[in-house]
């Protein structure tokens, strides 16, 4: 059975079908050339001395590159793409034409993109020693938000050769009045990890400072390097200058090298004690302190910061041989990364706990087994925390997957399954968002005045964009401008006017450092600095504490919840909330050993489509079963037996009553985020149709909704029509008159808010608070839908919610497929594929509520707080 | 885990709630106003009228309908109390020049809720002075009623008050989700309004800046919903 594609009936978009066409077009063509006769001499030694000579895409990219070709270059990690990208810059810099230019040290050459700061402080570091060694006269440097002010500055007027930074870094510098001619001699243009950085909003950032880059460095030369992918073609699009107007869709050159060998992956066997819910894979911890026993350095991957504190405690727990086993996650102080980093490379460590800050390309060290705690919840992020050992292409990399729960074996074996067939999740075509593009409007302003004509054919030429319509750059402008609003107030203020020769002009110098300030694609959940202090005196009245190090930064959200004397993993210690203090949180430490706040424990990703396909087969398939642990096998069989299996393209619901209360379950296989949509939507329709829904519960595999009423009856009698109740158009009017009220729709426009320049983003120890903040933006949404219900902010934060959060899109693709599919089982009691899910009621809140739901909900509690938390 | 608990929910209850300031009984509604019956008087504090075309002259281009929501939510309590008597408790604009920055609409719509009402404004630290072409009243504190009325509270514990000025906001956290929103804040002797403007945001009222206010006696909140006003356990409210 071919699975690698979710089937779709859905039409072909024009642009699908143009790069179709334009992926036909051109193919690469190799002449042979030896490493001898294209290295130049200091180069050519120092692969000699190594007795190295170049691999065959490392040569193909150096002549695609002297050809002045923009290419992707697709390999898996391990295979060397970073030198092979920068190598072509290399020997340019070596070069006489080069050379000959006046002050050539101090002209910025090459421009190296990353996602993360932390990987390009380590590429840095990895080309720094070859280049030395090679003895070249060439100087690197790194930027970031860490990198000091000075240096900053410095860095615009004397560049280094080459620059290794990230997109938010990029668009500052685009955003000052010499970027002209900072960036005039810059030749080549270095995309890192490309596939993590286009399906973002840091993606159309980036898309639009590339289109930037080639106007004020016109024939330079752009290179991504990415791992495997589904589509490579939407990555050569991204790449490319896309040609206007757009009669077809321009494709980068694309270089592919093979796998190496494959992967040694297993999946730990699970014995009896294989739990039904939860993701904590705490049942395994003795075995997978095993296996880091038995290996030179494992490296230890989970979804969320709060598993891999979990983990790591608990590993430490039983750690009697005192093995160095240590926590990398991206909310820990930097220093204390930077130290475990380096302790990795120094081959110190015997285990590294790590979150998705270690995912990407990043080498640090001699790793020869890679542990996946939790469902890996996509094939492609699987394949890329394995690639993590041996990074060496000709030894397999060895990987042992522990699923938390009984779902996450089936999810485990899928992905699995997938990794050995090689196939990949597909990286979403994409539309350029708003408020990134409104932002970027700004920052064009503020480096010098812009031609509306002009500036929206760059725009255009970045892929993202390459369908933006002038009226809506229109509106963009005049939203950079005014505000944008249908009450013309405020002319007189405007941030941006029409000089006499028709080019936009920044009304006031002052706005432009506004804009550097409050500039940045990622909008993170404001963050609180965790400080450990003691407490002085005897009597533990908060009065007076010295203060300690910082352990790290925590969300604002997580802080906001606790109470004092509340006690938390944090930092791989318990610790004791003490309060705020101006912008900090304080600490203490304690010999508790168990925290009284739990974790929020959920998955940060939801199952992939492509996974999902696999797990409905994997269950409508019961000769594959027999890959799978006993007790898993059981729980099919006894499903099989009691209820029926979910089917490959159908959808499965059960109805039973249990404690008074009647449970509709649904078992889509679609991921969190749709099913929480989902949920909500059935619960108000339910609520239509008068079954009395009193809540739900949405995990990555089904929903379980709780009624008043029998539910199964009357869908048993009729007055409650199944195919009616998942008509696709729920996804219309209920989805507009939920979305308006909940708090989701509320973040998301804040993030768009703050993108767009609308509110200030805020600054670390002075301006409001981030709670003030969502305050505020809550207040303009309500307004702004009220008075002004076309607002292109609105449309913004629409598209984002519809695209990101709610998984709108999966979730109508599913109610499209399973129509005519939907088969009721109507229980006596609950189903074994059941339990997992009811056991999450209580474990797991959905933040879809309104303000008044709560509100209503605690006048509840004042009166009878027994019967608010009716299950368990 | 979501409750949803339809059937137990009648919004009519959660409309307004009565509350005594020294004696004198009043009603606490849920746009953030107040009413005294006895006195057919509404009263409102820190509308902060024309805060966004102050951010707006600085760059930050908020949405300009504040002063149109906040005068709109003003009339609708003005129709729902048929009150004769306005009394605004400072701060009613967000800057001195803010009455000039009106837009004519919104010059005319305030005028209409000013016909035929008599009309107080009490100043405030952002609108200390107030021109004459606003209609009513203009002074610094008012006594009604055996009440004092005062933009900002008075420090100690008094009681007979009524003022604004804090912002009072409640924040509370349930099923992991954390809840601000702004309140009234009493403890039977004197009351803190919440803000009434759009755009307003609110301070804590377990920050310090309370604690000359109610002392360590204790005091009620009602939090505004969207929907309804709700008296929360002082037990359940958080701090930032």
């Amino acid at each position: 059975m071919h699975l690698a594609q979710p089937v779709t009936n859905k039409a072909l978009s024009n642009r699908d079908i143009r790069m179709a066409k334009a992926a036909t077009k051109r193919r690469s063509r190799r002449k042979p050339a030896t490493a001898a006769s294209v290295l130049p001499q200091p180069i050519a030694d120092w692969f000699d001395a190594r007795g190295w000579s170049l691999r065959r895409h490392q040569l193909a990219l150096l002549e695609k590159a002297q050809t002045g070709r923009d290419t992707l270059l697709i390999a898996p990690t391990g295979a060397g793409k970073t030198l092979a990208g920068f190598l072509p810059s290399l020997i340019d810099l070596l070069s006489e034409d080069w050379r000959a230019q006046d002050g050539y040290a101090q002209e910025l050459h090459t421009l190296y993109v990353s996602p993360l700061k932390a990987l390009a402080v380590d590429v840095a570091r990895n080309l720094t020693g070859p280049v030395d060694e090679m003895g070249l006269d060439v100087t690197i440097e790194t930027r970031s938000a860490d990198t000091s002010v000075a240096k900053r500055t410095r860095q615009r007027t004397k560049p280094p050769n080459i620059l290794l930074t990230t997109p938010e870094q990029i668009a500052l510098l685009l955003s000052h009045e010499d970027a002209p001619r900072l960036f005039s001699t810059l030749k080549a243009i270095v995309l890192d990890e490309l596939h993590a950085l286009v399906a973002s909003k840091r993606g159309d950032l980036l898309a639009l400072n590339l289109a930037r880059l080639r106007k004020l460095a016109p024939g330079v030369r752009v290179t991504g390097l990415s791992a495997t992918v589904a589509r490579p073609s939407e990555l050569r699009a991204y790449i490319a200058r896309q040609p206007t107007p757009d009669d077809h869709v321009a494709l980068a050159d694309v270089l592919a090298t093979g796998g190496g060998v494959e992967p040694d992956i297993s999946i730990l066997e699970g014995d009896d004690s294989l739990p039904w819910s939860g993701h904590t894979a705490r049942y395994a911890v003795g075995a997978m302190y095993q296996a880091i026993k038995g290996h030179r350095l494992s490296l230890l991957f989970v979804n969320t910061r709060s598993q891999a504190e979990m983990l790591f405690h608990e590993l430490w727990r039983i750690n009697d041989d005192t093995l160095p086993i240590a926590l990398h996650h991206g909310s820990l102080d930097a220093g204390q990364r930077r130290k475990v980093e380096a302790a990795m490379a120094a081959g110190q460590l015997k285990a590294v706990v790590a979150t998705s800050t270690l995912d990407l390309g990043i080498d640090w060290g001699d790793i020869d087994l890679v542990i996946n705690v939790g469902a890996p919840k996509g094939a492609s992020r699987l394949l890329q925390r394995i690639g993590r050992a041996n990074h060496r292409l000709d030894e397999p990399s060895k990987a042992l997957l522990v699923p938390s729960n009984r779902f996450e074996v089936l999810e485990c074996r899928a992905a699995l399954d997938a990794a050995r067939e090689g196939s990949q999740d597909a990286v979403l075509n994409r539309t350029g968002t708003l408020d990134v593009l409104a932002q970027h409007v700004m920052a064009t302003a503020c480096a010098g005045p812009f031609g509306a004509d002009e500036l929206f054919h760059e725009v255009r030429s970045a892929a993202p964009y390459c369908e933006l319509d002038r009226q809506t750059f229109e509106r963009i402008i005049d939203f950079v401008a005014t505000g944008g609003y249908a009450l013309r107030a405020y002319e007189r203020y405007a941030r941006l006017r029409l000089t006499d020769d028709g080019r936009w002009r920044l009304s006031h110098p002052r706005l432009a450092s506004q804009h550097r300030l409050n500039s940045g694609t990622i909008v993170e959940a404001p963050r609180i600095k965790v400080r450990v202090v003691r407490a002085r005196g005897k009597d533990s009245k908060r009065t007076s504490f010295r203060g300690g190090k910082v352990l790290g930064e925590l969300d604002e959200y997580f802080i906001g919840e606790l109470k004092y004397g509340d006690t938390f993993l944090f930092s791989g210690q318990v610790l004791r909330f003490e309060g705020m203090f101006e912008t900090e949180a304080y600490v203490t430490r304690t010999t508790s050993s168990n925290p009284t706040v739990p974790s929020y424990l959920g998955g940060k990703f939801p199952l992939s489509t492509h996974l999902a396909v696999r797990v409905r087969a994997l269950l409508e398939d019961r000769e594959s079963w027999r890959g799978l642990p006993q007790p898993v096998q059981n729980w099919l069989q006894l499903q099989d037996e009691q209820s029926l299996l979910p089917d490959a393209l159908g959808v499965l619901v059960e109805t039973f009553p249990r404690n008074d209360k009647y449970y509709l379950i649904v078992y889509p296989f679609e991921g969190r985020l749709a099913h929480q949509t989902l949920g909500m939507l059935l619960t108000r329709r339910l609520q239509r149709a008068k079954a009395l829904p009193l809540g739900f519960v949405a995990n990555d595999y089904g929903i379980a909704i709780w009624c008043g009423r029998d539910i199964g009856a009357h869908l048993q009698d009729g007055t409650i029509d199944l195919n009616e109740l998942f008509e696709e158009d729920m996804l219309g009017d209920d989805l507009d008159a939920w979305l308006s009220e909940s708090m989701l729709m509320k973040r998301t426009f804040r993030g768009c808010a703050t993108i767009a320049g609308l509110i200030e983003r805020r600054h670390p120890g002075k301006e409001k608070s981030g709670r003030q903040m969502t305050a505020s933006s809550d207040l303009i949404f309500d307004v702004l839908r009220q008075h002004d219900p076309g607002h292109i902010l609105l449309e913004a934060a629409w598209a984002d919610t519809a695209s990101g959060l709610l998984d709108i899109k999966r979730l109508g693709d599913f109610l499209q497929r399973i129509q005519g599919r939907i088969r009721h089982v109507g229980l006596e009691r609950v189903s074994p594929l059941a339990v997992p899910l009811l056991l999450e009621i209580g474990a797991v809140s959905v933040g879809r509520q309104t303000a008044d739901d709560l509100l209503r909900a605690n006048f509840d509690l004042l009166t009878d707080a027994d019967e608010l938390i009716d299950e368990l | 885990m979501l409750e949803l608990k339809p059937e137990r929910f009648d919004l009519r209850d959660y409309n307004e709630q009565r509350v005594t300031i020294s004696g004198r009984s009043m009603i606490a509604d849920r746009s953030g106003a107040l009413y005294w019956p006895s006195e057919d008087a509404l009263i409102i504090a820190d509308m902060h009228l024309e805060k966004s075309s102050h951010f707006a002259r600085k760059g930050q281009m908020l949405p300009p309908y504040d002063t149109r929501a906040t005068l709109m939510a003003l009339a609708e309590a003005i129709d729902k109390f048929e009150a004769e008597n306005i009394i605004a408790l400072g701060d009613s604009f967000h800057d001195i020049e803010g009455p000039s920055r009106m837009q004519p609409e919104d010059r005319e719509i305030l005028s209409l809720l000013q016909e035929d009402r008599d009309w107080c404004w009490i100043t405030g630290n952002h609108d200390a002075i107030l021109p004459e072409t606003l209609r009513g009243h203009v002074v610094n504190e008012l006594s009604v009623g055996g009440l004092k009325l005062r933009h900002e509270p008075a420090a100690g514990p008094a009681t007979h008050e009524l003022a604004g000025h804090l912002h009072p906001a409640a924040k509370i956290s349930l099923y992991g989700h954390a809840l601000r929103r702004p309140c009234f804040a009493g403890n039977g002797r004197r009351m803190v309004l919440p803000a009434f403007g759009a755009f307003t945001g609110g301070l804590n009222v377990l920050d310090k800046a309370f604690q000359p206010i109610f002392g360590n006696d204790g005091f009620n909140v009602c939090m505004m919903g969207h929907e309804g006003l709700y008296p929360v356990a002082t037990r359940l409210l958080r701090e930032d």
